[in-house]
């Protein structure tokens, strides 16, 4: 039990950043950015190579400009050329494919075997004992998160809150909404990308395929944690794709460990718990609605 | 300070719905001078705002304001200069965002240039609620409440505290009173002559209102088929009433002012 609790805690806070970068792009943006799975793997693809060649430490900046990069792509392509959203986002995530191979040395994972990572860096200080994995990756992702909060509250953020809330009303506040949204764009990638970097270093290996489906994952930790801390204001956003990140892993870790579900099956269960969380909402409306129905006939209005 | 020439602007041409919605307008405004434009449905009096804020190019002609040609600027360029209020009040604020972030997003037209990462000071905050007690509608108490929660009209008050909080070269109303019950249209349309007469904002001011179409403002002009068919001021518009006004427009435009909501209202 106590190893479930941490993998998830360890997980969940590194797979954070993934649901807070769509927090970014997805709540506060109203874009769908499907570069995600690209960017998470380039981050991934970035940040190991690096640690490969002896800098672990670079390598996580390194990863994050590679994924404001695929973000800043992303970006142009719907501000600049007028492609839809939803394209823009599968297009560079297309190319990210071969951009990622090339990260890797055309190889479709990287391992590291004896060379250092910020985790082996960090456990010989001795901090944490055998949480030290976790407390790093917490670390990490509640820099990032009051980051976002303090961002978000700038004239800068102000402005990009203000692009997925009304347009119309950006454009007459002489804000040009394509770089609002650009800059949100690289801002919600590099923060993937440092998801990726961190977990590829945590894993010691990147694979071409560590991101497939990542997107979908992200988007459901987004909704259990809204689910759970309800939705609001920013800060409350930041901490429910935490929470809901660290119970998603914990489900799937318990899955994992205690095997209830064959492992063949993992992928059809993910696809369940995604699918349920997401529909959560208008499963509870459906119910209350239900119910309002059952009282009303109780009362015998009709 | 406005000075529009020969604008003509065709929407979908070369199709079966081509349509001619400016044709050779050309409009002076003198600094201060508030107008109000009333016009048949289709006459291009909202396509008129929308050329002079830059929602599109137009096809000829130019626009330049306060000595400055604003012909091919883009429209969030214009609204450093510009403020615009719509019909629908919930196009002027954002709804998930407090009143005092709307706010301090509208004053970011003063910080040209400023940092971009500088939060709302504690400086700024005394000046939005200072200038929502104006409104007196008790917005000063709820800054931190979201936009969302307000009334259409709370909103359309807001709005345009938002467009004048730095006073714009321009003020461009598109019938931004006629979606409030009559009382709360009032009180806005006070609200509006009140801060445009202290700014001494160049405004024009769309209306279905005949008799705000005289009384508010100093001069009043009138749109048919995408040009100005009457453009009345001084002595002459002190005199007129709304039959001379709709019988010069008949002149004017060779036929009777079909406007769905002139005959409607009062």
């Amino acid at each position: 039990m106590l190893f479930i609790t941490q993998t998830a805690l360890e997980l969940g806070f590194m797979y954070a950043l993934v649901s807070m970068a769509l927090f970014l792009s997805y709540r506060v943006l109203d874009i769908a950015d499907l570069t995600t799975d690209g960017a998470f793997v380039l981050g991934m693809a970035v940040s190991v190579s690096l640690a490969a060649a002896g800098h672990p430490f670079l390598a996580i900046p390194a990863a994050m400009a590679a994924g404001a990069c695929a973000g800043f792509v992303t970006a142009f392509l719907q501000t600049r050329m007028g492609v839809p959203s939803i394209l823009a986002g599968i297009i560079t995530n297309t190319g990210l494919y071969t951009v990622n191979l090339m990260a890797m040395g055309w190889s479709s994972n990287v391992n590291l075997l004896k060379q250092q990572t910020i985790f082996t860096i960090f456990k010989k200080t001795g901090i944490g004992g055998d949480w030290y994995e976790f407390i790093l990756a917490a670390v990490v992702t509640v820099l990032a998160g009051i980051f976002i909060i303090w961002f978000l509250r700038t004239r800068l953020g102000l402005s990009i809150r203000a692009t997925g809330d009304n347009r119309d009303m950006v454009r007459a506040s002489s804000i040009n909404p394509a770089v609002t949204v650009t800059v949100g764009l690289c801002i919600a990638n590099a923060l993937t990308a440092l998801s990726g970097a961190v977990v590829g270093q945590l894993q010691k290996s990147a694979d071409i395929n560590g991101g497939t489906g990542i997107v979908v994952v992200g988007l459901a930790c987004l909704i259990i944690g809204e689910t759970v801390v309800g939705r609001g204001t920013v800060r409350r956003g930041v901490v429910a794709v935490v929470v809901g990140s660290v119970i998603y892993r914990f489900i799937y870790a318990v899955v994992l460990k205690t095997k209830v579900v064959p492992i063949e099956c993992l992928k059809l269960m993910t696809a369940i718990i995604v699918a349920l969380a997401i529909a959560a909402p208008s499963l509870r409306a459906w119910a209350a609605l239900k119910r309002r129905k059952l009282a009303a006939r109780q009362k015998g209005g009709r | 300070m406005l000075k529009i020439t020969n604008i003509s602007k065709t929407f979908n041409p070369g199709t079966v719905n081509e349509k001619k919605a400016l044709s050779g307008l050309s409009l002076h405004l003198a600094p201060g001078d508030f107008v109000t434009i009333v016009g048949s449905n289709g006459a291009g009096k909202s396509t008129l705002f929308n050329a002079v804020a830059g929602s599109f190019y137009v096809d000829e002609g130019s626009i330049q304001l306060g000595g400055k040609d604003i012909t091919f600027d883009q429209e969030y360029r214009r609204s450093r200069y510009i403020g615009r209020l719509f019909q629908d009040p919930l196009r002027g604020t954002a709804p998930h965002m407090t009143i005092e972030e709307n706010l301090s997003l509208a004053y970011l037209r003063t910080s040209k240039g400023a940092a971009p990462f500088s939060c709302i000071s504690k400086k700024d905050k005394a000046l939005f609620r200072e200038k929502l007690s104006l409104l007196d509608m008790g917005l000063e108490n709820r800054m931190s409440q979201p936009v969302g929660l307000l009334s259409g009209g709370q909103r359309q008050a807001l709005t345009l505290l938002m467009a004048t909080i730095v006073p714009p070269r321009l003020l461009l109303l598109d019938e931004h009173t006629a979606a409030l019950d009559p009382a709360t249209a009032e009180k806005v349309l006070n609200l509006t002559k009140e801060i445009v007469a202290e700014n001494k904002i160049t405004c024009m001011m769309v209306t279905h209102n005949m008799n705000q179409a005289l009384t508010v403002g100093n001069r009043t002009l009138m749109m048919a088929d995408g040009s100005i068919v009457l453009d009345i001021s001084g002595e002459e518009r002190k005199g007129m009433t709304v039959e001379d006004l709709l019988h010069r427009f008949r002149v004017g435009a060779g036929y009777e002012l079909d406007n769905d909501r002139i005959l409607l209202s009062e």
